[in-house]
C-alpha cells in the first residue's frame, strides 16, 4: 500500500494567498488608473507603465544579484509598488526620474531590508520622498488637468499654502480653489493617484470587501485629519480652511487608503492600527498648516512607519481571558 | 434574531458535512479488537485480565490508575489473545488488549432494551460513582475523564452546565446525528449531569447549521426543567471549551484557569448520551458514533463502532479506501491527528475518520510573512501567532512565555488562514512544549 501522509493539524487551508491579496490590490487600483489617464492623458499611462516595469525589473535584478533567493516578481508586490509610485508623482515627471524612483523604492526601500515582508518603511514613499527632496522642481511642476484649465500650475493644497503665506485669507482664496465636489470627483491638479477621491474610496471599499484591509487605518487617518482641521477651522476659519477640503485634496485619500495600510509597514493589532492612523492624520494636518510643505502625508506615514515596531511591542491585541 | 457567538477571532472553513443526515448504522463486530488502555487524557488504565481469559461485552478490563484516568471496558465478548503494544492514533506504541471475538455476549447487568428510562433515581453521589465506574470521558475529542469534571475542586462551585453540541469541525456529523436520533436520551443525560454536578441550569449550545436539531431540542426542552437551547452563529472554534462558554454565557475563563473558575462545567452532547446509558441502563462506555467521511469516500456515514475496531473496518463500511487517498485523519480536519496506518484502533475519542485526497494532503509552499495580521485577527485567544512563530524559531522562550504562548488552544485557525502558508501552529506547539517544560521545572 502506498504511504499515508502524516502531518500535524490543521489539515485544511483557507483560500487566502499572497497572490490573491496582491492582485486584489492591483485590481482595486484600476478605476483610479483609468481616471488619471482620462484626466492627464496618455502620459499618465506611460508613467505608470514605466514605473511598474522598472519596479518589477529591479526586484528581479536585486533578488538575483544580491539576495540570491527565489524569484519573487510574480507575487504581485512589485507591481503594486510600481503602480503606487506612479500614483504618487505628477504626470509631467521626466521618465528617467520615474526609473530612479523605482530603483530607490525597490532597491533601498524593500530589497536592502531583505525583500517582501522585511522592510520597515513603505518602499513607495521612500522612493517618492527621495525624488521629492532631490528634484523638488520636477516633482512639483504639475501639468494641467485636461478638464479644468483654470487650476493648472499648482495643486489645490499648493495654491492654498502660497495664498495663505502671501497674507490672503481663506475666504479670499476659496474662489480660486476647486470646490469640494470637484475634489471628490477628480477635477483638479495633482499626482496621478490623487486625482479622484471617489474612485480611491471605491478601491478602498473593494479592498475592505475582499478583507485585504480593515477599516481601522483609513478611518483613523481621515477621521483624525477631519477632527483636528475641524477644530482649527472653528478657531479661525480665515486662517484654516474647512476640514473636508483637506481630506479630499492632495494625497490624503491615497495615503489613508493605500499608503498607510501597507501591511508590511503598519501595526498588527487593531488598537495599534488606530493609534498609528490617528498619529498620521495629526502629523499630516500639522505639516499642511504649519510646515514648509503644502502636503505632508508621505512624511507623516514614513515617520509613523518608524514607530511601528514600538507600537507592536506595546499595543497588543485583546487577549482572551486576560482581564480577570 | 442576532445569534450568539464568541467575540475574539474565529474563522469559517467550508463545512463539507457530507455525512449529514446519514442515519446511524451499527458497524459489524470485527473478528479481533485491539482495545487501547489509554483512551483518555491522563494515566493509562491497568489491565485486569490476562491472556486466555474469557470476557463479556461491557466487562471491565482496565482499571483507572490514578486521579486523572478512566476505566476501560471490553467492547466484545471472546478470548483475550494477548496484551500487546501497537501504534495508536497518537502515533506512539501503546498497550492494547487484543481480543478474539466469540459471539456477542453482554454482561447481564446491562439493560439492552430500547425502553426509555426517564426517572432519575440515583443520588448525586451514586451518579458520580456510576459515571466514574463506567469509564466515561469527554467524547468531543479531548477525552478528559468526566467524573473529575463533576467534582469541582475545593473553593469552586458550579453554577451552570454547558452542553457542547456545536460540532464546529468541518466534515464531522456524529454529534448532529446522535442529537436527531437520541434526543430524549440526551435530555435525560443532561438532567443526570445537572444532578451530578448540583446545578439547576443547563445550556445546550448548537450551531445554526443544525437547524433541525435546534428545532427538535427546543421542542424537547419544554419537557425538562432548567435546560435551555442556545442557537449559535456558525464560527470555528466555537467547540473550544472557552469559546463555547464565552458564546453561551458571555463570560471569559481567565487565562490559565479552568471553566469552573467562573462556575461553568462543559460536557459534550455525546458524553451526555453516554451518561444516560451508564446511569439509566448500566451500560459502560465501550462504543460510540464515528463519522467516516471524505470527498472521495463512496458512502460517507455515521457508524456505531465498538471500541478497538481497526480503522480499516470503518473505512470498508464506508465503501473502502478511495484510490486517491493521501491522508487519513482521526478526528476533524482542524484538530484531528493524521494516523500512520489503517490498523490503528478506534477509541473513545475517535469522533471521525476523515479520508483526504492526495491533492489535499500535502502542504503548500511556505512564503515570507507579509505581516498581513490575518493570523492575529483570527486567533480566538487574542495572541499573536506570527510573533510566537518567530520567537520559537529563535528559541526565545522567555519572551514567548510573556507573549502568552501557553494560552494557545491549538485550534489551527492561524495556520488555516495565513496567506503565506506559514506553519504557525507547528512552531507554536514547539513553543508551548518548551515553555511548559520550563514552567514545570521552575515549580519543582
Ligand atoms: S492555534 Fe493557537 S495561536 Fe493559532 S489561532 Fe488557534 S489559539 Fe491562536
Ligand atoms: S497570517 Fe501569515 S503572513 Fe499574515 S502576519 Fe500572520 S504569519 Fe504573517
Amino acid at each position: 500500500m502506498k504511504l499515508l501522509t502524516v502531518s500535524p493539524s490543521p489539515h485544511i487551508k483557507g483560500d487566502e494567498s499572497v497572490k490573491k491579496i496582491m492582485y486584489g490590490v492591483v485590481l482595486s487600483l484600476i478605476p483610479a488608473l483609468i481616471a488619471s489617464t482620462f484626466f492627464f492623458g496618455w502620459q499618465a499611462l506611460m508613467i505608470t507603465a514605466v514605473s511598474v516595469t522598472s519596479c518589477v525589473l529591479f526586484e528581479y535584478l536585486f533578488q538575483k544579484i544580491f539576495l540570491k533567493g527565489e524569484n519573487t516578481i510574480l507575487d504581485g508586490s512589485a507591481i503594486i509598488t510600481g503602480l503606487l509610485l506612479a500614483f504618487n508623482v505628477p504626470s509631467s515627471l521626466p521618465i528617467w526620474l520615474v526609473v530612479l524612483g523605482a530603483l530607490i523604492s525597490i532597491g533601498v526601500g524593500k530589497m536592502s531590508f531583505g525583500g517582501l515582508g522585511q522592510n520597515l518603511f513603505n518602499p513607495v514613499l521612500v522612493g517618492r520622498v527621495f525624488v521629492l527632496i532631490s528634484y523638488p522642481v520636477q516633482m512639483t511642476s504639475w501639468t494641467a488637468n485636461s478638464t479644468v484649465d483654470a487650476f493648472s500650475g499648482a495643486t489645490p493644497l499648493g495654491l492654498l499654502k502660497e495664498g495663505l503665506k502671501s497674507g490672503q485669507s481663506v475666504s479670499q482664496l476659496i474662489p480660486s480653489l476647486p470646490s469640494n465636489l470637484d475634489l471628490f470627483y477628480g477635477s483638479m491638479t495633482g499626482s496621478l493617484g490623487e486625482i479622484s477621491a471617489m474612485l480611491l474610496l471605491l478601491g478602498g471599499l473593494y479592498m475592505l470587501y475582499k478583507k485585504i484591509i480593515t477599516w481601522h487605518i483609513p478611518v483613523a487617518v481621515l477621521g483624525s485629519m477631519f477632527v483636528l482641521q475641524g477644530i482649527l477651522y472653528l478657531v479661525n476659519s480665515e486662517l484654516y480652511i474647512n476640514p473636508l477640503f483637506h481630506i479630499l485634496s492632495g494625497g490624503a485619500m491615497l495615503g489613508a487608503i493605500y499608503m498607510a495600510t501597507d501591511m508590511v509597514t503598519s501595526p498588527m493589532s487593531p488598537k495599534g492600527q488606530l493609534i498609528y492612523g490617528t498619529a498620521i492624520g495629526i502629523i499630516t494636518i500639522c505639516i499642511r498648516n504649519f510646515g514648509a510643505y503644502p502636503e505632508g502625508i508621505s512624511f507623516a506615514i514614513l515617520i509613523m512607519n518608524g514607530v511601528v515596531p514600538l507600537i507592536n511591542n506595546y499595543v497588543k491585541p485583546t487577549r482572551f481571558g486576560g482581564k480577570a | 434574531m442576532v445569534l450568539k457567538t464568541f467575540k475574539i477571532g474565529g474563522i469559517h472553513p467550508a463545512e463539507n458535512k457530507l455525512s449529514a443526515n446519514a442515519s446511524i448504522q451499527a458497524l459489524a463486530i470485527p473478528k479481533t479488537v485491539y482495545i487501547p488502555m489509554a483512551q483518555h487524557i491522563g494515566a493509562p488504565a491497568t489491565p485486569l485480565i490476562k491472556k486466555g481469559d474469557m470476557v463479556k461485552v461491557g466487562q471491565m478490563i482496565g482499571k483507572a490508575s490514578g486521579f486523572v484516568s478512566a476505566n476501560i471496558h471490553s467492547s466484545v465478548s471472546g478470548k483475550v489473545k494477548k496484551i500487546d503494544q501497537i501504534l495508536d492514533s497518537s502515533g506512539y506504541k501503546k498497550d492494547v488488549v487484543v481480543i478474539d471475538v466469540e459471539g456477542d455476549e453482554w454482561e447481564e447487568t446491562i439493560d439492552r432494551s430500547a425502553e426509555l428510562v426517564k426517572e432519575i433515581t440515583m443520588s448525586q453521589d451514586e451518579i458520580k460513582t456510576r459515571i466514574a465506574e463506567s469509564g466515561i470521558v469527554g467524547l468531543g475529542g479531548a477525552t478528559f475523564p468526566t467524573h473529575i469534571k463533576l467534582s469541582p475542586p475545593p473553593g469552586n462551585s458550579a453554577e451552570v452546565l454547558i452542553i457542547n453540541a456545536v460540532e464546529c469541525e468541518p466534515y464531522l456529523t456524529a454529534d448532529h446525528q446522535i442529537m436527531l436520533e437520541k434526543g430524549e436520551e440526551i435530555m435525560i443525560g443532561v438532567s443526570i449531569l445537572m444532578k451530578g454536578i448540583g446545578v439547576d441550569k443547563a445550556i445546550i449550545g448548537i450551531e445554526n447549521n443544525k437547524k433541525d436539531a435546534i428545532a427538535y431540542f427546543k421542542k424537547l426542552a419544554k419537557g425538562y426543567q432548567g435546560i435551555e437551547i442556545t442557537p449559535l452563529k456558525v464560527q470555528y472554534p466555537q467547540g473550544g471549551e472557552k469559546q463555547l462558554i464565552a458564546a453561551t454565557i458571555g463570560k471569559e475563563v481567565p487565562s490559565g484557569a479552568l471553566p469552573i473558575a467562573i462556575g461553568a462545567v462543559v460536557n459534550n452532547v455525546a458524553t451526555a448520551y453516554a451518561v444516560y446509558e451508564a446511569v439509566q441502563k448500566n451500560k459502560p462506555l465501550f462504543e460510540r458514533i464515528v463519522t467516516v467521511t471524505g470527498k472521495s469516500v463512496a458512502k460517507p456515514c455515521n457508524l456505531l463502532v465498538r471500541g478497538g475496531t481497526p480503522v480499516n473496518d470503518l473505512i470498508e463500511a464506508a465503501g473502502g479506501l478511495p484510490e486517491d487517498t493521501g491522508k487519513v485523519i482521526s478526528g476533524g480536519p482542524m484538530m484531528g491527528k493524521a494516523i500512520v496506518n489503517l490498523e490503528v484502533p478506534s477509541a473513545k475519542g475517535t469522533s471521525g475518520i476523515l479520508i483526504m485526497q492526495d491533492t489535499e494532503s500535502a502542504r503548500e509552499k511556505m512564503d515570507a510573512c507579509i505581516r498581513c495580521a490575518k493570523c492575529v485577527k483570527v486567533c480566538p485567544m487574542g495572541i499573536e501567532p506570527y510573533l510566537l512563530m518567530s520567537l520559537s524559531e529563535k528559541s526565545m522562550w522567555e519572551k514567548s512565555e510573556n507573549c502568552n504562548v501557553m494560552d494557545c488552544i491549538e485550534c489551527g485557525s492561524c495556520s488555516f488562514t495565513c496567506p503565506s502558508n506559514r506553519p504557525l501552529l507547528d512552531f507554536i506547539r514547539l513553543g508551548k512544549g518548551t515553555v511548559g517544560q520550563i514552567i514545570r521545572n521552575r515549580k519543582s
